[in-house]
């Protein structure tokens, strides 16, 4: 996944001159992640700038790049770290073209989510803060193929778009074809079931992929879908798995109290209430600060507790 | 960028043309390049934006606004600044730059609708160069750095104005912005209006320091004029553009004035404000000061001020007239209509139902 995004930067680079990358560490070095690696020696330093250690106004400077007629990409290096920067994309970033008839077409780039044995500030799932945020699109890849589409889909966007990546499944491997289109607001079947509707996004899609395997195991089919954008929400195609399955659970890594999983879990309970079988499960994080590292397998999701919340769903009634 | 790492610019061509208190000197003066009819044009702006201001303080009096923040002693700095820029340059306001924007050419009545509560931002900004109104203190300084880091990418001979109070000093933004703008050597212009008071509190608790001492701090040359004399700001804001015109960097002044008025509307200055400070500062009234000066030249007569003062009364009635004219847009548009270019299927279908429920009522 981690090439399949430099490949979606140096595309967006070469297809657009106004595009920028910026951010810590982005230029010789290629990023903490190595994510933005080669760009810098390819496009120039004009094209791909580290910049001083501000969140803040990496994000703040984009506006005015923006407003300039660029369309920056900055990177905010991690989860833990775009919290100075949370005032210019609530205030501004969201909100500008409500304010001023002006676009800004900046993507800000995230790693997020846990389970890669960080200190504490560098696994945390901060989306539903800006999907609480009308102005702003918010996406997910879990797959190195979804990773390059929805990031050419983003940069081109004439609005600004939050794009979370999964940093631990950063290694996760496939071919891509850089043809293929994935619009913002659309999700996908990630494997087709008929039990229960698992649905995840970002890093916990692969978790629910091994969940569905397993209970195929035990005859237990899981539907598992993949959000890809928590803003817009693509209900339509929650509500069609839901109505074939009856059944839903729902998974992040971020804390279950007031997290995604909540609007999902409302909006099936509402529009779907004549066809349930059972509550809309929710499975994700403790509500508590994320643990430290010797801990976190068991603050985030696994394949047992989503196979747990699927048999709970099940045995309802 | 090529030369991120830079020493600071030994050459300042603002520092020459002021005395070390800050007062332009009378040889700076006599070379600003300023025919009678811009000379005189400083003073009718300044009359007809604090005409307006006095307005706008009436209709928020009179129920018509829902707040409104003078700019009341602020004058000169709003047309000294305005007028040394070129048209093509953008500037990035705070919330208290009425002023600037109706010299910029903004319609007036059309900016009360914010204060009326019909908009958020009723100008285009490309359209004026004019940045929208930044309510949350501090947060426009980076747009502007980076308005300025797109310019010096597109080659062109642009240069930003960033203007804030002296509160805004205090804030995370502020530093983060001048630290951006030496590191990338941004064609800006930082304009403190430096009135002495954020909401309540007075400089004093807002720093131990001095402003514009920080300027050295992120690599680039400062100044602190009087702000209460139109030329003195037009010829600082002037020389600090066309340096970062020619490439040289950013620049900080620090134009020291004082808030006559409240905070805004909303305020009562009284519980925290002595009578006296305000009296000091009102015999240094920017209009009455650079009227005197005028008239001592031989620029203006009491003919011409009557005739200004004239103009400006029938263009607050006319600003008073149309904005209570302006009809209120439909509630769909003024909520939704503007927050997408690419508005998502599920926003668009909240709008609907949203207009459907008021047809309904």
């Amino acid at each position: 996944m981690a090439k399949a995004i430099n490949l979606s930067l140096r595309d967006a680079l070469t297809r657009d001159e106004n595009v920028l990358i910026f951010g810590e560490d982005v230029g010789a070095l290629g990023g903490v992640f190595r994510i933005t690696d080669g760009l810098q020696k390819a496009f120039g330093e004009e094209r791909v700038f580290d910049t001083p250690l501000a969140e803040s106004a990496i994000i703040g400077v984009a506006v005015g790049l923006a407003l300039r007629g660029f369309r920056p990409v900055p990177e905010i290096q991690f989860d833990g770290f775009i919290y100075p920067a949370f005032e210019q994309i609530v205030s501004h970033v969201a909100k500008y073209r409500n304010r001023s008839g002006v676009s800004l077409p900046i993507t800000i780039r995230v790693p997020f989510g846990g389970n890669i044995g960080a200190v504490e500030h560098h696994s945390e799932s901060p989306e539903v803060y800006f999907a609480h945020t009308a102005g702003l699109k918010v996406v997910t890849p879990a797959t190195p193929a979804d990773a390059y589409a929805l990031l050419q889909t983003a940069i081109d966007d004439p609005d600004p778009v939050v794009f979370f990546e999964p940093k631990a499944r950063y290694y996760l491997k496939e071919e891509i074809d850089p043809a293929a289109r994935v619009p913002i607001g659309r999700a996908r079947v990630a494997h087709e079931g008929s039990g229960v509707s698992v649905i995840a996004y970002g890093p916990t899609v692969s978790i629910a992929l091994q969940a569905a395997k397993t209970a195929s195991q035990e005859q237990i089919s899981l539907e598992v879908i993949d959000l890809r954008s928590l803003s817009p929400l693509d209900m339509d195609t929650v509500m069609a798995s839901v109505r074939k399955t009856h059944r839903a659970v729902v998974v992040h890594e971020a804390p279950v109290f007031c997290g995604f999983g909540a609007e999902v879990a409302a909006r099936i309970s509402h529009d779907a209430f004549d066809v349930l079988e059972a509550p809309v499960g929710r499975v994700g994080g403790l509500n508590v600060p994320y643990p430290p590292a010797r801990y976190e397998k068991l603050y985030l999701p696994d394949v047992d507790r989503i196979l747990q919340a699927a048999d709970a769903a099940l045995a309802y009634g | 960028m090529a030369d991120v790492v830079r020493v600071v610019a030994a050459d300042d061509p603002v520092r020459p043309l002021f005395s070390p208190s800050g007062e332009l000197t009378p040889e700076a003066k006599s070379r600003l390049g300023l025919d009678a009819a811009a000379l005189r044009d400083l003073y009718r702006h300044m009359v007809l934006i604090r005409r307006a201001d006095q307005e706008a303080l009436n209709l928020q009096r009179q129920g018509e606004l829902g707040l409104w923040g003078q700019y009341l002693g602020q004058e000169a700095i709003h047309v000294g600044a305005v007028t040394a820029l070129r048209t093509e340059d953008w500037i990035f306001p705070s919330y208290r730059e009425f002023g600037m924007a109706m010299v910029r050419g903004v319609d007036p009545a059309d900016m009360l609708t914010l204060f009326r509560g019909l908009s958020h931002g009723p100008w285009d900004p490309r359209k004026y160069h004019f940045a929208p109104l930044a309510i949350p203190v501090a947060t426009q300084v980076p747009h502007a750095v980076g308005f300025a880091m797109g310019c010096r990418l597109k080659h062109t001979d642009e240069v930003v104005l960033s203007t804030f109070g002296d509160g805004a000093t205090s804030e995370g933004d502020w530093h983060e912005a001048m630290n951006f703008a030496g590191v990338f050597k941004s064609p800006v212009v930082f304009l403190c209006q430096n009135n002495h008071w954020a909401i309540s509190v007075p400089l004093s608790k807002q720093t131990a320091g001095s402003i514009v001492d920080r300027a050295k701090g992120y690599g680039f040359p400062g100044i602190r004029i009087d702000g209460n004399d139109v030329l003195g700001v037009y010829a600082a804001v002037r020389a600090a553009a066309t340096r970062a015109r020619q490439g040289d960097g950013p620049y900080l002044i620090e134009a020291v004035t004082y808030r006559m008025g409240a905070h805004t509307s909303s305020d009562d200055p009284t519980r925290y404000r002595l009578d006296s400070d305000l009296a000091a500062w009102g015999s240094r009234d920017p209009i009455a000061r650079y009227q005197a000066w005028l008239k001592d030249q031989g620029i203006i007569d009491d003919g011409l001020i009557a005739a200004m003062a004239a103009e400006a009364e029938s263009a607050a009635q006319a600003m008073r007239a149309r904005l209570i004219a302006i009809p209120a847009p439909p509630p769909g548009e003024a909520i939704f209509g503007r927050v997408y270019s690419n508005p998502p299927a599920s926003f668009v279908q909240e709008r609907e139902e949203f207009e459907a429920s008021l047809e309904d009522n």
